[in-house]
């Protein structure tokens, strides 16, 4: 890429925009999926009983399962509402930055 | 030329599937081999007609090197979901986590959500990235702005060792497990998966690779959603007396809650660490990216896949309980001992013919066989790609190539690589393989991901620090594998193993990106200035997608 296009590009403040806003959305979405998988295998690590505890006294489905049906479920919905977004707003950025600068 | 090449090796490949099935009912003597199973064999050869002619289809389109790599970047978000599900829906993982399952119950759970998880981060933060920088491997983008022949040769050495590892290990069992379901012996299961591979590969390039994997995704998926429902069927469909049933046979609670698979908290963060890093450094799974037409299609591949593949398991989670009420508790598929018949990983297998007789039995047996195909064929494409557009194209040919020649290197290297996963396959028939896919994981999240990682993400990585720190990744990774309870102990026989941990990924990782960060910042050959110096216009098309590679216009 030519080094004066690349300076146009740069030097637009939607950008930064795009940059910035599209960083801290990964981020907060990545930490999240960290975040719920790691305190589940912190949970298994050190208190697995935990997870053992049924959902009600006359059922012998533990809370282990819907937690781990949920943390699937969870990853799902985190991929889709970045792609919802990403194919919106900030494609939408990056298309008119990619205009701007021709 | 090329049309009769074709005609003439299914033309061959047929009689010798059929001298095979001819040898397997002289052999039906043989202990744990089983009779002869039909209506598998059938509907088995249903498909490999079925992706055969696909193949001959894909051929007439691939035409250039972009079609043999990529399918000419024309495969949409939703076709590209169910093929990176696909590679990853393995036979392994369907036989292996629904015996997980069946032997220890919320175990399998467990191990299925590590499994998942990896797929949102690399849609966060390498996905479009990836897309907007690669061109066909992901080399490519690890060595955009770095000195090429370094990078090129480590990218496609952890490429090469990746595949070679998972190859082995899909071989083997592959050869085991048709042995078991169609009564062919071992040696011809091994031929005849190493040379549908070949011919998919070499005939049909990425686009029939494709194919082939979206096809034997959408059976996989609809099997095991029959046999799920048909579980839950027989209960009302309440998971609640599903479950009770289940307690019942086993005798213990047990199953509702986590159990042994993960004992220490070094041991489950370094499992978590190597599946989710090690996911992100497949480089068959990474070389699907580059088969769609922008990042926007890219990203939609993700959402897509991690549906499918966290459906998949879901339907295994049930699968595995329907196997301990339906298969345990029914002595035809019982050995003497209690055990099931044909080994531990034939819980779904024994399942498919409780709730559904001989004639699903064959389904899933052709299902299981097809899975076996369809991610041998993407390894070796993976394969074959690092060998003619990393190693011939730009290391050993410092990018003075003209594309007909270096296709033709790619398709001399399927071959090579199919046989040589035929010789391995056969080789390692008597071995212990489990350890080969663990492997695999360490050395994808040890070198490739972080020099991957970095290489877009940090704007001070040198050529020096991405080749020393990925290397030094690698051999961590290898050493402390060989080191570990599952080769030194398990395998090697040794009393005691040197390495505590089975799961080396996160002292691995660790040094792989220390080792890169140190040797970075105290680079200051003139090479690292030039590395420093083109990250900018790097981010910039890693941002914004300017000057991509876009679709083939055919």
């Amino acid at each position: 890429m030519q080094q004066d296009l690349v300076e146009r590009i740069k030097n637009n403040p939607k950008y930064e925009e795009l940059v910035s806003k599209r960083a801290s959305f990964s981020w907060i979405l990545s930490i999240v999926m960290l975040v719920i998988y790691y305190a589940f295998i912190l949970v298994i690590a050190f208190s697995p009983s935990v997870l053992g505890t049924p959902i009600s006294d006359s059922s012998v489905i533990t809370i282990g399962i819907p937690i781990g049906v949920a943390i699937i479920i969870s990853a799902f919905i985190l991929t889709g509402i970045y792609t919802v977004r990403a194919n919106g707003e900030f494609d939408e950025l990056s298309k008119q930055i990619k205009e701007e600068a021709k | 030329m090329r049309k009769s090449i074709f005609v003439w090796s299914a033309a061959l490949l047929t009689v010798f599937a059929a001298t095979g099935a001819m040898a397997a009912g002289a052999l039906e003597g043989e202990a744990e081999k089983q009779p002869l199973n039909i209506p598998a064999i059938i509907m088995f050869l249903l498909f490999v007609a079925g992706t055969l002619g696909i193949t001959y289809w894909a051929a007439q389109r691939t035409k250039t090197a972009k079609d043999f790599y990529t399918a000419g970047g024309g495969i949409t978000g939703f076709q590209n979901g169910l093929a990176i599900a696909g590679d990853y829906m393995s036979a392994a993982s369907f036989l292996g986590i629904s015996a997980l399952v069946y032997r220890s119950g919320y175990d399998g759970l467990i191990y299925s959500i590590g499994f998942l998880v990896g797929w949102p981060v690399i849609l966060f933060l390498i996905a479009e990235r990836l897309r907007n920088l690669g061109k066909y491997t992901f080399a490519d983008v690890a060595s955009y702005r770095l000195a090429q022949t370094p990078i090129r040769a480590l990218s496609a050495f952890g490429a090469l060792s990746v595949v070679l590892l998972y190859l082995i290990a899909q071989m083997v069992g592959a050869g085991q497990l048709i042995k078991l379901l169609f009564g062919l012996p071992y040696e011809y299961a091994v031929i005849l998966v190493g040379i549908l591979m070949i011919m998919y590969v070499t005939f049909g390039g990425m686009l029939a690779t494709t194919w082939v994997q979206i096809i034997k995704a959408i059976l996989l998926l609809s099997g095991a959603t029959f046999m799920a429902v048909a579980v839950l069927h027989g209960f009302g469909y309440s998971f609640e007396a599903l479950f009770q049933k289940a307690i019942e046979v086993k005798g213990t609670d047990a199953i509702m809650s986590p159990g042994g698979l993960v004992s220490d908290p070094i041991s489950a963060i370094s499992l978590g660490i190597a599946l989710m890093l090690g996911t992100a450094g497949l480089p068959h799974i990474l070389m699907r990216f580059f088969t769609v037409a922008d990042a926007k299609e890219a990203r939609k591949s993700v959402f897509y896949a991690t549906g499918f593949i966290g459906y998949f398991y879901l339907l295994t989670f049930v699968i595995g309980f329907g196997a301990i009420v339906l298969v345990a508790t029914n002595p035809e598929y019982l050995t003497p001992e209690g055990g099931l018949i044909g080994g531990n990983n034939m819980a779904a297998i024994h399942l498919a013919h409780a709730v559904g007789g001989d004639i699903f039995l064959g389904f899933i047996s052709a299902v299981a066989f097809a899975t076996i195909l369809a991610v041998v064929s993407g390894l070796t494409l993976a394969g074959a790609s690092a060998i003619s557009h990393d190693l011939y194209a730009s290391v050993f040919m410092r990018g003075q190539v003209n594309e007909a020649k270096e296709m033709a290197i790619s398709k001399m290297a399927t071959i090579v690589l199919g046989i040589l996963a035929i010789i391995l396959g056969i080789a390692f028939e008597k071995q212990n393989v489990a350890f080969m896919v663990g492997l695999a994981f360490a050395i994808a999240a040890s070198a490739n991901f972080p020099v991957l990682f970095l290489s877009m993400y940090w704007s001070k990585l040198t050529t020096n620090g991405a080749f020393l720190g990925g290397l030094l990744g690698l051999i961590t990774a290898i050493v402390l594998v060989v080191t570990g309870p599952i080769v030194w102990v398990a395998i090697l026989g040794n009393e005691e193993a040197l390495f505590p941990y089975k799961y080396p990924a996160l002292f691995s990782v660790t040094v792989a990106f220390v080792g890169i960060w140190l040797f970075s910042i105290m680079d200051n050959s003139e090479r690292a200035k030039i590395d420093r110096d083109a990250f900018e216009a790097q981010d910039v098309r890693c941002q914004t997608g300017i000057g991509a590679e876009g679709a083939a216009s055919h």
